[in-house]
């Protein structure tokens, strides 16, 4: 029910028409974009624009209510350009998707009846989003300083939320963003204390020269983290295979169990593909976190090098802190070197 | 970590009969706990004395005793049984108050008895405030700031400091009076000087004040090994101004976003972690409405009203689980009990809210105060379930079965106020409060305005908003599409629509479905649609386009409407009916039973009872809606109390077969003449009555039999506007009272018999067959309502013949109006002659106390009865064979009700009951009294206080009794007079009316000098009604407050020091209760 701002400012939603389950939306309204935190990353929003293609809601809030609001949904996504549609049974969409899986969809809205065969066929040769390339939307053009501690951390950016950003920095580190195809060579030149492969949008697949960073980070035992997609890349640098779920796993209620000590952790989570369990075997990783629903694969740890990955997303934002301990992780990788 | 292998039996302690704050929401916890037990194959013993519970029948558990929950009562029971494991979470304060004594005093540790979940050092660290306080510092959790200051000058620092407005509690006084919200220095001073003054101990405590901030609750489940989760969280509409029981809640929470949603989250693992949970916990904060700061108020370490609404709310069986937890089990072992696959080491999702509403009965009470505050006094609740706030929360109104339609458009619209009033109103939160809120809008005061009254958040207020336009906007237009499911999905109800149409609800309800405005049946299924669930938990909402399940239509079922709120005169006993009911109809070979109700804090709305739940108003419209949906063979309205009762004729009438007793039957035992002609013409005598429907009449009528006179409207539920009327000027008065509480039925005056015994008969008939189920008689004389009236199975004071003539008249009554399942009757025995008061044909009060004692479940046998099966053969008169006393005392609440009267009368009070059946009269008595929370002490001092000289001359050989046994006796100039010439040796006490005179019984009662009270108000006298008299008031006020026994009728008296005398030369048993016998 809560943290919508910060799912329709996370990149991994690019080109996605979100569908909410809980049936009020916008009750708190939307805080200032433009307040900054005192490294200038934004206060409040997972990145500087509205990731989402469109949204679908039960019920639209029309006044909101909070002492930290600066607007109210539907007249940000009025400034933002983004449109949506309210007053539908999402309870049934969400049944539909449950058994159909993620797809292609339209919003249409009109004043005379809607020819529905005629969007279809629209919709049939529009471009498929599993083909969709993002990076171009969803990256960082150029690098970008957050801090001026002496040690830092880059975060390669496959659309990197800003609470990635803010967990770097709560670990004392300065945090370099970088674009999702920087090279080894280019990162290394940072002297980075270790690198963070972020989340994102889409198939791991359309990052190769994420990929390869990646193959070379852990070649040469630079202290890494992947989050989501970047624990999707990590992966498949490490000789797994990675695979489109069904549905994904999206909500802010995700149990997954750390094989580590058997704790259960409830985690956020946002992720359409993940890596084959059975690809683990012969591969360099061990499991570290499973999903206690389904039994699938929501951490990797490498066996010798000093690389760790999770699917789900321990900066939370919008979901639980219970998993922040992830980057301590980071951390403690970092001073081992 | 799987199952602790050392359990082999377990000891679950329950709450005790219900009252306010504790009601049956620890039926449905400690049934779900036993449950627990059981699949797991271990052995459980419980102690409650609750009798009208499921929990106290023998299904769950394996060994049940009706006995006080009190340290030496459970002492007993453990050296008995040797449990190797005990339960304290399940029974509510009592049983966690217990627990903690048992452990305390060594005895748990003397038997080897290990404490399951929660340890005790972790319920002391939330308890204890001092503790929790220092515990939540040590988690990071911050703690409201306050300071014990003992003189102004401190008060001021301490003021300074916590900054303006502070809130000044008085240490040591009644009811937290003398204190008061200081906005500024002057007013400090003021309240701080008062309340020092009136401190025992010259203490206050300032603190910051929060009233305004927003009430958060999280429900926590965490297991032996730590892991955690939060099951529920959940928003006070009236913020922290009102205690949270008293609140209106919805869940999940509304008006707080996600960084304020995971910061409180986090805080609540944290802290619960840090003071060691295990199991199921409540944990409560305020949350400043202008910034993030937040405090903890407090922490439950136990099941609550919130989780049983949490539960109710999400889908999530939180008592089920947190036993198992107890057990041994860690979170990530046990399977979603929803979904059957997916582990419950998870946090539902919710993709509805949740609209808890209080049900209060501040009418039952004289002189009681309605205002709301952080005292308890709901005796009830209700909850709804819709896809906007707005259908939520006037689905919760109409559930409360109080007259209600919704928020606006109601029978009884236009109060009108001035500004300057409905301003204050909005300050001042009473029972109203939300109609108000309505109320102001209308008259154009705006949001922020109301806001800045009333503490509720702007958010709330723009959804009543929404309402009253909506109002405004079917008062305009046509009632097309459009307006029509505006209108539904603002939860307008078809009744609501037609009033202002001025149409009739079968009208609207024609044009709503010609137009395709129909209600979509949903599931509740913890995971907002994202897996597939088989679950059976359902509501209806105009917030969807399609139903998420079918009826089968090869299979015709059955549906069962439950009882709504508890509520005084409708409580958990009738749960007890629903449930039975399902359970019998299952048994008898229906496999499709569905269950109707709203009462979050039921089993019967546990959904692994029935086929299929419906969360859903006990209305005509819903249940048409549903009888639509299911398309049943018929409706089982008898069980349910009046609420299911009272469906009954609409539904008939609109084609829907009521099974068992016909409406046409039930009409004429509920209407007035028709029940009377009846009677006349099988000879059997009822107190003169006559029905009216003009004042001039009842008059003359009274004039005639002579005062006092009964007045009620003639379909009745516990005395609701029923009173005892002594004059002319009062008749004029309560004849407007009755018919406002049923317009649409005359009013009956009869004559009321003083001096007269009472009894009730409960039975089951197939039309053919009669069993009685037991005559039962009450203690207490006529006049002191059946619900409050302490109850004796076998009676003790009739003769045979007597008893001979209510069975007979019992059975003749029952074949003439085709009984077809339980009845209940009442009889007035006044010279030896018996009269009718009144027939039920439905599911009675008394019902679950006779089954257990007599040992034969009637619900069972009315289920047979309703599926036209034969009885089974019971031996006639089995009920008087039983070798057990059982005796059924009320519980009432007056505590929490601040300024209620505690004296009795026709209006019923009592809040619950607790039974408890022994070797002899006295033996079960003594364990009744204690279960309802008399001290039975064995030397000490009575105070005496008797209004009238009958009643002093009646309650003479008491007082002599008294004397004997040793008791100190104190009383009033003229009680003492007359007691002093007849015993002797009565000390004299003064009145609180003249304090200066000493000794005076107000310091008496503060000293705690005085170990009860015998106060016999001449509440049968004309006294009482023409002029309160004040003294006995404030006498029964006073005692009540600082936990003083107050015994008000002469027969409580006379039976209590009986008791004490017992008690003497005899100590109580302990056996458990026995099963019932199989019918088959």
């Amino acid at each position: 029910m809560v943290g919508y701002t910060e799912a329709l400012t996370d990149p991994s939603y690019n080109g996605q028409i979100l569908t909410l389950t809980y049936p009020l939306v916008g009750n708190y309204g939307i805080p200032d974009p433009s307040e900054v935190d005192s490294d200038g990353i934004s206060k409040y929003f997972e990145s500087d624009v509205m990731q989402i293609r469109g949204l679908v809601v039960h019920e639209l809030s029309e006044t909101a209510s909070h002492w930290n609001l600066k607007m109210t949904l539907d007249e940000w996504m009025y400034n933002e350009k983004v449109p949506g549609i309210s007053g539908i049974d999402t309870r049934e969409i969400t049944k539909k998707l449950r058994s159909g899986g993620v797809m292609m969809a339209a919003l249409v809205v009109s004043d005379t009846e809607i020819d529905v065969d005629k969007v279809k066929k629209e919709l049939a040769s529009a471009t498929h989003y599993d083909s969709e390339q993002f990076m171009d939307s969803v990256s960082t053009k150029e690098e970008k300083i957050f801090g001026n501690e002496k040690e830092s951390v880059v975060v390669i950016d496959t659309g990197a939320k800003n609470a990635i950003l803010r967990n770097v920095r709560e670990l004392g580190y300065k945090a370099i963003l970088v674009p999702w195809n920087t090279t080894y060579e280019k990162i290394m030149s940072y002297n980075p204390k270790g690198v963070v492969l972020s989340s994102g949008p889409g198939d791991p697949q359309k990052c190769p020269d994420t990929i390869d960073t990646a193959k070379k980070l852990i070649e040469n035992n630079v202290p890494t983290l992947g989050i989501c997609l970047g624990a999707q890349i990590i992966g498949i640098a490490g000789n797994t295979e990675t695979y489109k779920l069904k549905y994904g796993h999206r909500g802010q209620n995700k149990p997954c169990v750390n094989l580590e000590n058997n704790q259960v952790y409830v985690t956020s989570q946002n992720h359409g593909y993940g890596i084959k369990p059975k690809s683990l075997e012969k591969s360099d990783f061990k499991l570290w976190f499973t999903n206690a629903d389904d039994k699938t694969v929501e951490g990797i740890k490498h066996k010798k090098q000093n690389c760790v990955a999770v699917q789900f997303h321990p900066e939370a934002a919008p979901g639980p802190f219970d998993c922040k301990f992830v980057f301590e992780e980071l951390k403690q990788l970092m001073e081992k070197k | 970590m799987p199952i602790n292998e050392s359990l082999k039996k377990i000891l679950v302690l329950g709450s005790g009969a219900i009252k306010i704050g504790e009601a049956g929401e620890f039926d449905y916890s400690g049934s779900q706990c036993l449950k627990a037990i059981h699949e797991d194959g271990l052995k459980s013993v419980l102690i409650n004395p609750n009798i009208a519970t499921i929990q106290t029948d023998t299904r769950f558990a394996d060994q049940v005793y009706l006995l006080p929950v009190t340290p030496d009562y459970v002492e007993s029971i453990i050296e008995k049984e040797r449990p190797d494991g005990i339960m304290l979470a399940y029974g509510g304060q009592t049983a966690l108050n217990c627990g903690v004594n048992l452990e305390d005093s060594g005895i748990l540790q003397k038997y080897d008895v290990k404490v399951l979940g929660t340890q005790v050092q972790g319920i002391k660290n939330t308890e204890d405030r001092q503790l929790f306080k220092d515990q939540m510092k040590e988690a990071g959790v911050p703690v409201l700031k306050s300071k014990t200051v003992t003189n102004f000058d401190d008060a001021k620092k301490a003021a300074e400091e916590l900054l303006y407005p502070v809130i000044i509690r008085v240490a040591y006084t009644l009811g937290g009076r003398g204190g008061g919200i200081a906005h500024n220095e002057i007013e400090l001073h003021e309240i701080v000087e008062r309340g020092l003054k009136a401190s025992l101990v010259g203490q206050v405590l300032i603190e910051e004040y929060i009233g305004h901030w927003k009430q958060i609750e999280y429900e926590v489940m965490q297991d032996y090994d730590g892991n955690n989760v939060i099951v529920c969280n959940m928003e006070n509409v009236l913020s922290m101004k009102v205690h949270t029981g008293d609140n209106i809640v919805v869940a999940p929470s509304q008006t707080i976003n996600n960084h304020e949603y995971h910061m409180l989250r986090s805080a609540a693992l944290r802290a619960t972690k840090h003071v060691g949970i295990v199991g199921e916990c409540n944990i409560q904060y305020a949350l400043d409405a202008d910034s993030d700061r937040y405090v903890a108020i407090e922490i439950n370490p136990r099941l609550s009203r919130s989780s049983a609404l949490a539960s109710k709310a999400t889908g999530y069986p939180l008592a089920y689980m947190s036993a198992k937890i107890g057990l041994g089990y860690n979170l990530s072992e046990l399977v979603n009990r929803i979904t059957k696959s997916t582990t419950a080491c998870f946090e539902p999702s919710l993709d509805y809210i949740v609209c808890k509403h209080p049900r209060w009965d501040f009418s039952k009470f004289e002189l009681v105060n309605r205002k709301l505050g952080v005292t308890m006094k709901s005796v009830g609740e209700v909850m709804a379930v819709g896809r906007t706030f707005e259908e939520s929360l006037q689905k919760a109104i109409r559930m409360l079965d109080i007259g209600n339609d919704g928020l606006v458009l109601n029978r009884t619209n236009g109060t009108k106020y001035s500004e300057e009033e409905i301003e204050f109103k909005l300050s001042h939160h009473d029972d109203q409060i939300l109609y108000n809120v309505a109320i102001a809008l209308k008259m154009g005061i705006s949001v922020d305005r109301i806001y800045k009254l009333s503490a509720i958040d702007p958010w709330f207020i723009e959804k009543i908003q929404n309402i009253v336009n909506t109002e405004s906007k079917l008062k305009e237009s046509e009632l097309d599409e459009s307006v029509m499911w505006d209108a539904k999905k603002m939860g307008f109800s078809d009744k609501q629509i037609a009033r202002i149409k001025e149409k009739t609800p079968d009208d609207v309800r024609e044009i709503r479905k010609k137009l395709g405005v129909i209600p979509s049946v949903k599931q509740i299924d913890t995971l907002a649609a994202e897996w597939p669930a088989v679950t059976n938990y359902l509501y209806l909402t105009y917030g969807g386009h399609s139903n998420d399940v079918e009826v089968p239509s090869d299979e015709k079922g059955i549906v069962v409407v439950g009882a709504g709120p508890y509520r005084i005169g409708s409580s958990v006993e009738f749960d007890w009916g629903t449930v039975n009911m399902v359970w019998g109809l299952q048994e008898n070979g229906e496999k499709n039973v569905s269950v109707v109700n709203c009462n979050p804090e039921t089993v019967s709305t546990d959904y692994d009872i029935c086929t299929r739940l419906y969360f859903e108003e006990l209305t005509q419209e819903r249940l048409l809606d549903i009888t639509e949906f299911e398309n049943p063979k018929g409706v089982i309205t008898c069980v349910g109390g009046q609420t299911a009762n009272n469906l009954t004729p609409g539904l008939a009438e609109r084609g829907i077969n009521i099974m068992g007793t016909s409406a046409i039957d039930v009409d004429r035992a509920e209407d007035r003449s028709k029940f009377s002609a009846e009677l006349d013409k099988l000879h059997i005598q009822q107190p003169k009555w006559q029905a009216f429907s003009n004042l001039n009449e009842a008059k003359s009528f009274a004039q005639e039999v002579g005062f006092p006179v009964i007045v009620r409207p003639s379909y009745v539920l516990s005395g609701a506007a029923m009173k005892v009327v002594w004059s002319q000027d009062e008749l004029k008065t309560y004849v407007k009272d009755a018919t406002d509480v049923s317009p649409d039925h005359p009013v009956v005056i009869s004559k009321f018999m003083l001096n007269s015994l009472e009894v009730d008969v409960d039975g089951i008939s197939n039309g053919k067959e009669v069993v009685i189920g037991a005559i039962v008689e009450h203690i207490d004389s006529a006049g002191v309502h059946s619900g409050d009236a302490m109850m004796c199975i076998p009676p003790w004071r009739l003769s045979n013949k007597t008893i001979e003539t209510i069975n007979e008249y019992s059975k003749k009554i029952a074949l003439t109006f085709n009984v077809k399942g339980p009845f209940n009757l009442q009889f007035l025995i006044h010279d030896d002659h018996v009269y009718v008061i009144e027939l039920n044909i439905r599911a009675s009060r008394s019902m679950p106390f006779v089954s257990k004692l007599v040992k034969t479940n009637l619900i069972s046998l009315a289920s047979k009865a309703i599926l036209d099966k034969p009885l089974p053969k019971i031996p006639e008169n089995k009920w008087q064979k039983i070798h057990n006393y059982g005796i059924k005392v009320p519980q009432f609440s007056f505590m929490q009700l601040d300024g209620a009267d505690i004296a009795l009368g026709v209006e019923m009070q009592s809040t619950g009951e607790a039974a408890c059946f022994g070797d002899s009269f006295y033996d079960a008595l003594s364990k009744g009294l204690t279960s309802v929370g008399y001290n039975l002490p064995d030397k000490g001092t009575a105070l005496v206080t008797v209004g009238g000289s009958v009643n002093k001359e009646k309650l003479l050989p008491t007082i002599a009794k008294l004397k004997n046994l040793g008791f100190r006796i104190l009383a009033t100039e003229h009680t003492a007079e007359f007691f002093e010439e007849k015993v002797g040796d009565v000390e004299i006490v003064h009145k609180i009316s003249e304090p200066e005179r000493k000794p005076n019984i107000s310091d008496l009662l503060y000293e705690k000098k005085i170990d009860f009270i015998i106060n016999i108000p001449s509440t049968l006298s004309l006294e009482k009604y023409v002029g309160m008299l004040d003294d006995e008031y404030q006498i029964r006020r006073k005692s009540l407050e600082l936990g003083i026994p107050v015994l008000t009728t002469l027969e409580l008296a006379d039976s209590f020091v009986k008791t004490l005398e017992w008690l003497k030369t005899n100590e109580t048993t302990k056996n458990p209760i026995e099963p019932y016998d199989k019918t088959e």
